[in-house]
């Protein structure tokens, strides 16, 4: 496949995976492994005194995979600066992916405080990838305020709907001068290759791939449907119409008339 | 001494740097990010960090997440 640029470096995969809701370390390094993937999202949490857990960080090869910490959690802008903040204090390179998600049924990126955290993480150094709601102008106001990408959001996170904002990111895509990273709410591989046949740069998943039985085959699956999804949208989808258009000649058939 | 851990009030008897802090909970500092009352500390310095009462101190970790 093509390589993927993001914020001037280079990876040869356009599936990112998130590392949340795997049934065991086992079987997320699995998913990591199958999904072939070389950015994986991590969340930062207190440490639960009474009962810590071992690293999640001695499962993954800091050799094979960006390390992207995510700002889940936070409600507000300034939330989000003090978590990425101490993700980069935790010794990760200054990338982040930044979510600020108030509403707690819907988990909907708020487009004011992500664009306000965006701006402020830019001057510190970050390389933001701002999860974001489908919206095209939002989209611009984000590149402008220097994020890396944008993502936006396919369906809710964790809904397995698909790319439900369809129309949008089709505008967002059209618009973009920086990867777009759909990601949210796809649940199979089917629709990762919807996403990239429109041109989505990439997607990024995890519900889908924590929550099956075999996440490493559902990891495979969606890496050929990226690949799939890829090879589509650079041979050129043909055109839609409404009439029939014979594949077949239509002379030199076995009758007179 | 009081110290507000993750949220938590505990109380102790001596005095701490924050790196007898983690070695009293058994955490490793390449494993855990110190905020001592919003401040970030950088591992370097957990030595010679002494903790006073009332001090709020945010322990965190990375785990799985989307």
């Amino acid at each position: 496949m093509d390589q993927l640029i993001i914020a001037g470096r280079i990876f040869n995969s356009r599936l990112l995976v998130g590392t949340g809701k795997f049934s065991s370390n086992q079987a997320m390094v699995a998913a990591m492994e199958h999904s072939g993937s070389e950015i994986v999202t991590v969340a930062l949490r207190r440490v639960d005194i009474d009962n810590p857990d071992d690293s999640l960080l001695s499962h993954i090869d800091p050799e094979r995979y960006l390390l992207l910490p995510n700002t889940s959690g936070a409600r507000d802008a300034e939330e989000a600066v003090r978590l990425a903040r101490l993700a980069r204090a935790a010794g990760c390179e200054p990338w982040v992916k930044l979510e600020v998600t108030p509403d707690p049924y819907y988990l909907l990126p708020d487009p004011i405080e992500t664009l306000k955290a965006a701006e402020i993480l830019v001057k510190e150094g970050f390389v933001v990838l701002p999860y974001m709601p489908a919206d095209p102008v939002l989209a611009r106001h984000l590149e402008e305020a220097g994020t890396a990408t944008v993502m936006p959001l396919g369906a809710p996170i964790g809904t397995n709907r698909g790319v439900r904002t369809r129309d949008l990111i089709a505008i967002i895509i059209e618009q973009a001068n920086v990867p777009v990273i759909v990601d949210a709410g796809l649940g199979a591989p089917s629709h990762s290759a919807e996403a990239m046949e429109m041109g989505a740069d990439a997607v990024l998943v995890n519900t889908a791939l924590a929550d099956t039985a075999d996440p490493a085959m559902m990891a495979q699956a969606f890496r050929k449907g990226v690949e799939a999804g890829r090879e589509a949208y650079l041979a050129g989808l043909g055109a839609q119409r409404q009439q029939a258009e014979a594949s077949s000649p239509l002379t030199g058939f076995l009758r007179n008339n | 001494m009081k110290l507000i851990i993750n949220g938590k009030t505990t109380e102790y008897q001596d005095n701490l740097t924050v790196q007898q802090l983690l070695q009293k909970l058994k955490l490793s500092p390449d494993q855990v990010v110190v905020e001592l009352n919003r401040q970030i500390l950088s591992p370097n310095i957990h030595v010679k960090t002494e903790l006073k009462s009332e001090d709020t101190i945010e322990l965190v970790q990375f785990v799985g997440g989307g």
